[in-house]
């Protein structure tokens, strides 16, 4: 057990879920507000293309995503199947920096022109 | 006491890890608890049944198990509480430790989990030294008050699921042993207290299911104490003590 290294992945994974708990709601709401008129790709792309606060908040669900979905599935790893150690975080390291990503790499899409 | 014609129904666990219930009829008095039941099979029907008891009154914590399958301290449950639908009652031995034989079990990880989380008094005066004047007013005594009642019966350590996830966690009671000591002024033992508590054994892998402060029979929170342990190892970690 590294105690230091174990408080700082429960801090980082309680934040990002204040974080999450917040984006996921402003994110759902504006996807059912925005819908309603059946907007096309080219629609939603002359949106978010050079929006750069559209850019900021999906930029930092991603890196909240990024960072809370690891944590979360380190403990069910843990819990449900018994594995931990090295192996198991380093993997999940590698997974947080996919998710990372390909998250970014998405937001990057639509806001570049 | 006027003992009734009814009859209880008991199943037992008999045998260790590998056992089995076993029925028992008892007669149903009132006012009788688990423990009187127990203590009547084996006074009157089986004496080769094991259990543990000593205090009878709720004080000494030995005399807990999974009754119907919950965790109950058995000296203070009444039968007529618990008792299911037809008349019948499960005794088992406490869940997440291993069982010795019958209703007994082995302690000693539960024990040895309160030592782990450094819950023990670390004097930091000796006998010249005057008395410390702690106001029972104060926030730290208050919350030290609110966990300091614990008898260490092993109930909550039976109802936590995180316990049977985590063998090595270190459960309720030990956390809420170390949570009331943190607020006790007198101890000097807070920053190893602090270093033990914290991490994946410790209190962040608490789900906060409340499981332990539902069923504890003396109303403590263990899960208050965890979540103040929480704050405490969180705080610690961002000024770098940790």
């Amino acid at each position: 057990m590294n105690a230091g290294r174990d408080t700082y992945l429960w801090l980082a994974q309680r934040i990002s879920a204040m974080i999450l708990g917040i984006f996921v709601l402003a994110h759902l709401i504006t996807i059912l507000y925005v819908m309603r008129d059946n907007l096309s790709a080219a629609d939603i792309l002359s949106r978010t293309q050079g929006n750069v606060a559209l850019m900021l908040f999906y930029g930092l669900f991603v890196l909240a995503v990024s960072v809370h979905a690891p944590i979360g599935l380190r403990a069910v790893l843990a819990e449900w199947f018994g594995l931990a150690g090295k192996a198991v975080d380093w993997s999940l390291l590698v997974l947080a920096l996919m998710l990372a990503a390909w998250g970014f790499r998405a937001v990057w899409g639509v806001f570049v022109a | 006491m006027t003992s009734t014609s009814d009859k209880l129904t008991v199943r037992v666990w008999r045998g260790a890890a590998d056992g089995e219930f076993r029925a028992y009829d008892v007669p149903r008095l009132p006012s009788q608890t688990v423990l009187d039941v127990v203590t009547h099979i084996q006074r009157a029907i089986d004496p080769n049944l094991s259990y543990r008891f000593a205090c009878r009154v709720g004080m000494c914590g030995s005399c807990a198990m999974s009754v119907n399958g919950v965790a109950r301290w058995t000296c203070r449950t009444h039968v007529d509480k618990v008792v299911d639908g037809n008349g019948e009652l499960e005794l088992g031995p406490l869940r997440n430790l291993p069982v010795i034989k019958d209703l007994v079990c082995d302690m000693r990880s539960f024990f040895d989990k309160w030592a782990s989380a450094r819950g023990y008094f670390h004097p930091t005066r000796n006998r010249t030294d005057d008395l410390e004047r702690i106001s029972p007013t104060s926030r730290a005594r208050k919350r030290a008050d609110a966990g300091v009642e614990c008898i260490g019966c092993g109930v909550c350590y039976s109802s936590c699921d995180v316990v049977s996830w985590r063998p090595d966690y270190l459960g309720p009671a030990a956390l809420n042993r170390a949570w009331t000591l943190i607020n006790d002024v007198r101890d000097g033992g807070r920053a190893e207290r602090i270093a033990a508590v914290a991490g994946d054994s410790g209190c962040h892998a608490c789900h906060t299911h409340i499981s332990c402060t539902e069923r504890c029979p003396k109303g403590i929170s263990p899960t208050a104490s965890i979540a103040g342990l929480k704050r405490a190892t969180a705080l610690a970690a961002l000024k770098g003590e940790l």
